[in-house]
C-alpha cells in the first residue's frame, strides 16, 4: 500500500476540519476525493503534505510512519501536492518555477524533467523566460503541474486542478491526468468537478465535514443516488 | 584622530564655489547613504523571508565596528580582524533567529517584531558590559589623506565604503538571480506554502537570512567606524536611518534598500549643509514618515498591499 491514513485528526484553533479519517491509496491507482466546499478536502491534501497540523491519527508512506515528519522530507520521499490555486512564484520566471521544483532532485534529473514537462506543455517552453504571473490561468495550471511533476512525485496530490478552468482547458488538463496514470504515477485527486473526476478515478472518498462518508469505485459513485443529489446535480 | 566630516560652511562661504560645494555633500551623502543601504538590505532580506522588521539590525553594525576595534586593538590586522568581526556578527543573527525567533515559530509578526526589540536592548546593553560607554575610534584602512575630486575631498575609507557597497550589490544580485537557494529564497518569501510544497526547508531559508543580514549590517559597521566612530549604541541611529532607507525604497525591494540608502544618505546630508545641521537626524525620520503617509509601499515596493 502507497498511502495509508487512519484516524487522521486536524483543528484549525478549536474547529476541528477533520474528524477521524480513514483512507487508502495502492500504488498506480488513480483515487479521487469529491465533497463540497468546506468538507476538508484541502486541509486532507495540506495534511498529507505536512503543511497542515494533525491532532491525530497516523499517515503511512510506503509503510514507513511520517505523521510528524516535515514538509521537505515527504518532498524527498515523493510526496508531492499540486496547490490549490496554482501558487505559483510569480515574479521568476516560467523556468526558474519548473527549476524550483527540482529543489531536493539532482541537476541531471531536473534537466531530464524539464524536457519532460516541455514535451507535455509545449506552451510552458515557449513562455519559460517570462513571470509566471504573466501566464493566463490555464498556463498557470500546467505550470503548477509541471512544477510538481519536477519534483519526481511516487505519490501525485492534485487539488482543485480544473478550478476556475475554462471547459476546453478542463479537458486538457483531464486528457493530462489521465496521461500521467497511464504512465503509473499513483495519484490523489481532489476536485469540485465531481463527475470528471469520478470518471477518471479507479476508486474515490465522499467527504462530508472532515469524514469520509462513502467509498467505492468510481462508477460506482457515479451511479450512487446519493452522490448524484449531492455532486452531480441530477 | 579619524576625520570627521564638517560642514564645509565653516571654512568660509567665499572660499568655495558652489558647484565644489554642492560636490562635497554629495560624495559625503553618497558614502553615509552606502551605509544605509547595507543596513536596510540587511533589514530587506529578513523582512522578505519571515514579514518581521528585525530591529535588532542596528545591534549587528554595532556588533561588527566594536569586535573589529578590539580584535584589531589586540594587534591583529585588519586582514583577520574584519573577517573574524563579520563572522561573530553572522553567530549572533543565527543565534537570535535560533534561541528566539524559532522557539516562538506560529506566534504573530508583531510578536516576533517586538521579540527583536528585546533582543537589541539586551545586545546593547551586553555590549555596554563587554567594552564600556566611550566613542572608540578604528583606524582607516588606508590612511587619511583626504583625495582631490572635482574640486572636492573624499577620504580614502569613503571609497571603500562606496566600493564595497558596490561590490556586495553585485554579489547579492548574483545569489538571488544565478543560484537555486538565492531562487528558493525568493520562492519563500513570494508564497510559502507553494515553497514548502516543493521541499524548500523554509526554516533554513529564515535561519540563513538571519546570518546573511547580520554579516552585512556588521560590514556596515565596520566601513563607518573610521568614518564616525563607533560606540555600543551606536547600532540605535544607523539602525532607524537603514530603516527609514527601506522604508523610502519599499520593504522587501533590494534595489529598493539600494536606492531609498543612497537617497537618504545625500538628503541627509544636503539639508545638514544647506538648511541646518541641527536637522539632519530629523530628515530621515521626516522622509519616512512622508513616505507612509503618502507612498506605503516606498519607491519600488509591491503595489497594494497583500491583505485580502
Amino acid at each position: 500500500m502507497m498511502l495509508e491514513v487512519e484516524g487522521l485528526g486536524s483543528h484549525y484553533g478549536r474547529i476541528p476540519a477533520l474528524k477521524g479519517i480513514d483512507l487508502h491509496v495502492g500504488a498506480g491507482e488513480l483515487v479521487a476525493l469529491v465533497g463540497a466546499n468546506g468538507a476538508g478536502k484541502t486541509t486532507l491534501l495540506r495534511a498529507l503534505s505536512g503543511v497542515q497540523p494533525v491532532s491525530a491519527g497516523r499517515v503511512r508512506f510506503e509503510g514507513a510512519d511520517i505523521t510528524t515528519a516535515v514538509p521537505d522530507k515527504r518532498v524527498r520521499l515523493g510526496i508531492v501536492q499540486v496547490p490549490e490555486g496554482r501558487q505559483v512564484f510569480g515574479p521568476l520566471s516560467v523556468e526558474d518555477n519548473l527549476r524550483l521544483g527540482a529543489y531536493l532532485r539532482s541537476e541531471a534529473e531536473a534537466a531530464q524533467g524539464l524536457e519532460r514537462v516541455y514535451a507535455m506543455f509545449p506552451v510552458l517552453k515557449q513562455k519559460r523566460r517570462e513571470p509566471a504571473g504573466a501566464l493566463s490561468g490555464g498556463q498557470q495550471q500546467m505550470l503548477a503541474m509541471g512544477r510538481g511533476l519536477m519534483a519526481l512525485p511516487k505519490l501525485l496530490l492534485l487539488d482543485e486542478p480544473s478550478m476556475g478552468l475554462a471547459p476546453k482547458l478542463v479537458e486538457e488538463i483531464f486528457a493530462c491526468v489521465r496521461a500521467l496514470k497511464a504512465d503509473s504515477t499513483t495519484i490523489f485527486l481532489v476536485d469540485q468537478n465531481a463527475r470528471a473526476a469520478l470518471a477518471v478515478a479507479d476508486r474515490a472518498y465522499v467527504l462530508e465535514t472532515g469524514r469520509v462518508v462513502l467509498a467505492g469505485s468510481g462508477a460506482e459513485l457515479l451511479e450512487d443516488e446519493q452522490v448524484k443529489e449531492a455532486y452531480l446535480g441530477l | 584622530m579619524p576625520k570627521q566630516y564638517s560642514a564645509p560652511g565653516s571654512q568660509g562661504k567665499g572660499e568655495r564655489d558652489m558647484s565644489a560645494q554642492f560636490m562635497q555633500y554629495l560624495l559625503t551623502g553618497l558614502t553615509v547613504g552606502a551605509i544605509y543601504a547595507l543596513v536596510a538590505l540587511g533589514f530587506s532580506i529578513i523582512f522578505n523571508a519571515s514579514h518581521v522588521i528585525n530591529f535588532a539590525q542596528g545591534e549587528f553594525v554595532m556588533i561588527g565596528g566594536m569586535v573589529t576595534m578590539s580584535l584589531a586593538g589586540t594587534g591583529l590586522p585588519y586582514l583577520l580582524a574584519i573577517p573574524l568581526a563579520v563572522v561573530a556578527a553572522a553567530l549572533v543573527g543565527l543565534a537570535l533567529e535560533k534561541f528566539a525567533v524559532e522557539p516562538a515559530r506560529g506566534a504573530s509578526v508583531v510578536t516576533l517584531i517586538i521579540i527583536t526589540i528585546g533582543a537589541s536592548i539586551f545586545l546593547r546593553g551586553l555590549a555596554m558590559l563587554v567594552w564600556d560607554k566611550k566613542l572608540h575610534a578604528l583606524k582607516p584602512f588606508t590612511g587619511d589623506t583626504p583625495i582631490a575630486v572635482a574640486g572636492a575631498t573624499i577620504l580614502p575609507q569613503s571609497l571603500w565604503v562606496l566600493g564595497v557597497t558596490l561590490v556586495i550589490v553585485l554579489a547579492l544580485t548574483w545569489f538571488f538571480s544565478r543560484t537555486l537557494f538565492g531562487k528558493a529564497i525568493l520562492a519563500t518569501s513570494h508564497n510559502r506554502l507553494a515553497a514548502e510544497l516543493v521541499g524548500i526547508n523554509v526554516r533554513m531559508v529564515l535561519f540563513f537570512s538571519f546570518g546573511l543580514s547580520a554579516a552585512l549590517g556588521a560590514i556596515a559597521g565596520i566601513l563607518i567606524a573610521p568614518i564616525t566612530l563607533t560606540s555600543y549604541d551606536v547600532g540605535v541611529m544607523l539602525g532607524l536611518k537603514g530603516f527609514a532607507a527601506a522604508i523610502l525604497g519599499g520593504l522587501g525591494s533590494g534595489i529598493g534598500a539600494v536606492i531609498g540608502g543612497l537617497a537618504l544618505g545625500v538628503a541627509e546630508i544636503m539639508s545638514a549643509g544647506y538648511l541646518s545641521s541641527a536637522y539632519k537626524d530629523a530628515i530621515a525620520f521626516v522622509i519616512m514618515l512622508a513616505v507612509l503617509f503618502f507612498m506605503p509601499s516606498g519607491l519600488f515596493g509591491k503595489r497594494g498591499g497583500e491583505r485580502i
